[in-house]
């Protein structure tokens, strides 16, 4: 079976929620929907306090290349706008809505019924998606529309549809697949037709069997889309990981997955495209999986951006006792919050509840040579030397050793049997040696 | 075997003979011709070599000091006037007094003003925690407490009280040499004044939001009242952002900007304690006693 080579860790899957369906989380009395929930440049608002506002309408423009537009998830009365707290623990600019009703600006299809037809061209399609604020719904929040658009001379062979769902927990692209099939092949060939390329193929790790039967099947009316089962193996989901996996090709140091022809995209992109395309439908609400051991009733919700995690929380059983960390995403990746009105953003693929015996960290020990976090790193990487030159601030030597290339995927602090804190220190040199790089190209 | 000896000591000889002339025109041809003041400099300067004069260590600083030929923008932190003088003289130059100086943490955000609202258990760096996140208090300017300035600090001169969870400043070790400035990550520690008999005057708080919500996080955060700016008569102070910023070069230290915070966000550290009969209010009086 297909995987990606160098590295990579086998954590506790603890999928609980992947036999629940996908429920409709009823729209809560307000919502803070942060004004920019995208990589890249921030966007500039357009609607002021006081207004009243549709469910979809655009309330911040992108202005330059690597931007995304941001569009309303209810309907309402904007009441304040102010900093709050999001999921990066700092306080980004929200807009504050006092929910009314549900009502949906006019040009969006609200019908149930599948369009298969894909009538608009390539270029029409890529301005589809930039009008539509759809960004990666993998979790990196990268603009859609900037990876279509090909710079001149380069051509991609590939498009690669990411249903892999490393992380351990979350389930709600496994369900998307299972539930919404027909659309995501659907918003797969669009994709295609939008970068002009013959081949897709959607990678699928071999723990969600059902969905590539069911992928597999529905697969056979569309031309060119090949269904992949993967290995289970972590960061399967990391772009080159996924690539080297199912094509064979690395993507070399500094470079992106265009330089080998290839695009990734992550199921729940491709379901948002065919959404904005074929329905008209700006991005506005994304599937959350609520989970952890202690939750009472873990869940895969529908959930508008904008709402607050507690919300959340109270749908899936309250929150439990002992909970000792809340983090939005994966455990492997994801980010502890410190809040709980923290709102839904685009970038959210899950809320895990950890129980304090899980998130205790254990007490670090010196490092014994074992060489494990060497072979854990898919990246090829030396993390115990990257650490210690770190907390050295040993930044030059840092950079000669590649700690750019570092994805913080997590595998050597998962793997360190003396339990460094391996990836705290390598974000942090990375962090470091990024702002020095960045003052170099300055001058 | 005398033949051997002898013939062994005279081959040996004549080699060192011809390694020593080309040695010797090697060292003329690519001889460095150093200006002796350098060295005169280096002797003079402490040699901490600390980077608080911005070059890489004492030697660089000589040789910057010599190639400019003045002492402009040019000064060792550590030394001070005495070491400046000192320099000045080898130059035959001379220097503009100017007052010592001293780091000042300008964060009050201690564990009872600003109590914990979450644990951080990753690796203790300010840098990693102020990537990460606000704080453990909530306070998105106010100090981490994980000790990165200790860490810069090459004096011995700072260090974390347990018992507030900030860094204090050890005033007779501090050379003001501005390694704990560059480390922190919150722009937090400032150079200023080291001031009359010790005394200074300053704004302990950084925080840029607006009053009520810096007060939500801290009980001691500047609000950006202003009633400071209108108290003080020499416009030393400046509101900015929400924030109020003393001037060090203006305050003339006569404390009645002190008396006006609501929230005690500006310290006078040094001074003598007040006489109660100064103030009239008899419940203020008892506050001042304390």
């Amino acid at each position: 079976m297909r995987t990606f080579k160098k590295g990579g860790v086998h954590p506790n899957e603890n999928k609980i929620s992947q036999t629940k369906s996908i429920e409709i989380l009823p729209i809560p009395q307000k919502v803070y929907i942060p004004i920019t929930q995208h990589l890249g440049a921030p966007s500039t608002l357009v609607v002021k306090k006081g207004d009243s506002i549709k469910t979809g309408q655009l309330i911040a423009k992108s202005e330059s290349f690597i931007c995304a537009n941001n569009h309303s998830s209810v309907s309402g009365k904007i009441s304040k706008i102010d900093n709050f707290i999001d999921a990066s623990g700092y306080k980004k600019p929200c807009i504050v809505v006092d929910v009314e009703g549900d009502e949906w600006i006019d040009s969006i299809d609200k019908s149930l019924e599948i369009k298969k037809d894909i009538t608009l061209s390539s270029g029409e399609i890529i301005q589809k998606i930039k009008e539509m604020g759809i960004v990666g719904l993998g979790g990196a929040c990268f603009p859609t529309h900037v990876k279509l658009m090909l710079p001149e001379g380069k051509k991609a062979d590939y498009l690669i549809i990411n249903g892999v769902e490393c992380e351990p927990y979350l389930t709600s692209d496994h369900r998307m697949m299972l539930e919404k099939g027909e659309e995501i092949l659907i918003g797969t060939s669009i994709l295609m037709k939008a970068l002009n390329v013959d081949n897709a193929i959607i990678g699928i790790e071999n723990n969600k069997k059902d969905a590539i039967n069911h992928l597999t099947e529905l697969s056979k009316n569309y031309k060119g889309i090949k269904i992949e089962s993967l290995k289970v193996k972590y960061p399967q989901g990391g772009e080159k990981q996924l690539i080297k996996a199912l094509t064979n090709r690395e993507v070399p140091s500094g470079k992106l997955p265009l330089d080998v022809g290839c695009v990734v995209d992550n199921v729940g992109t491709a379901f948002a495209v065919y959404e904005a395309v074929q329905k008209n439908k700006p991005l506005f609400e994304r599937v959350v999986t609520v989970t952890g051991k202690s939750v009472k009733e873990p869940k895969n919700l529908m959930v508008r951006m904008g709402t607050p995690v507690n919300y959340l929380i109270e749908k899936a059983g309250g929150l439990p006792e002992d909970t000792g960390k809340i983090i939005s995403g994966g455990p492997m990746m994801g980010k502890a919050l410190t809040s709980l009105d923290v709102p839904v953003v685009k970038g959210t693929s899950g809320i895990l509840l950890m129980k304090k015996s899980e998130s205790k960290r254990n007490k670090e020990q010196n490092c014994i040579r074992c060489g494990k976090c060497v072979v854990a790193c898919p990246m090829g990487l030396e993390p115990y030397l990257l650490a210690a030159l770190s907390e050295h601030k040993n930044y030059e030597e840092l950079e000669k050793h590649h700690i750019m290339d570092c994805i913080e995927c997590g595998s050597c602090q998962f793997t360190c049997p003396s339990f460094r804190p391996l990836l705290d220190n390598l974000r942090l040199g990375k962090n470091k040696v990024g702002q020095i790089i960045r003052k170099r190209r300055k001058k | 075997m005398n033949d051997i000896i002898i013939y062994s000591v005279i081959s040996l000889a004549s080699i060192g003979v011809v390694a020593a002339i080309i040695l010797y025109f090697v060292a003329q041809k690519f001889k460095v011709i150093e200006d002796p003041k350098i060295d005169l400099i280096e002797e003079v300067l402490p040699g901490a070599n600390c980077g608080g004069c911005g070059f890489a260590g004492c030697r660089n600083f000589a040789e910057a000091v010599v190639k400019a030929g003045n002492l402009e923008g040019l000064r060792c932190p550590v030394g001070g006037n005495e070491t400046m003088n000192k320099i000045a003289g080898i130059l035959g130059l001379e220097v503009k007094e100017s007052e010592p100086m001293v780091a000042v943490v300008r964060c009050s955000g201690s564990k009872e003003n600003a109590p914990k609202k979450n644990n951080f258990d990753g690796i203790t760096s300010c840098a990693f925690a102020n990537n990460l996140y606000h704080g453990e208090s909530g306070c998105p300017y106010g100090c981490l407490g994980l000790g990165d300035c200790v860490d810069a600090c090459q004096f011995d001169a700072i260090y974390i009280d347990k018992k507030t969870g900030l860094p204090v400043v050890k005033e007779e070790k501090c050379v003001a040499c501005g390694a704990c400035v560059t480390a922190c990550p919150r722009n937090i520690i400032e150079l200023r004044y080291k001031g009359k008999k010790n005394r200074r005057v300053f704004v302990s708080c950084v925080n840029e939001e607006k009053g009520a919500v810096a007060l939500k996080n801290c009980k001691t955060a500047c609000i950006g009242c202003g009633k400071c700016v209108k108290a003080c008569n020499f416009d030393a102070i400046t509101l900015k952002n929400n924030l109020a910023y003393i001037d060090f070069e203006k305050c003339k230290l006569c404390r009645k900007c002190v008396e006006v915070c609501p929230t005690g966000a500006i310290l006078d550290i040094n001074f003598p304690p007040r006489k109660p009969k100064v103030i009239v209010d008899t419940d203020k009086k008892t506050v001042e006693k304390n």
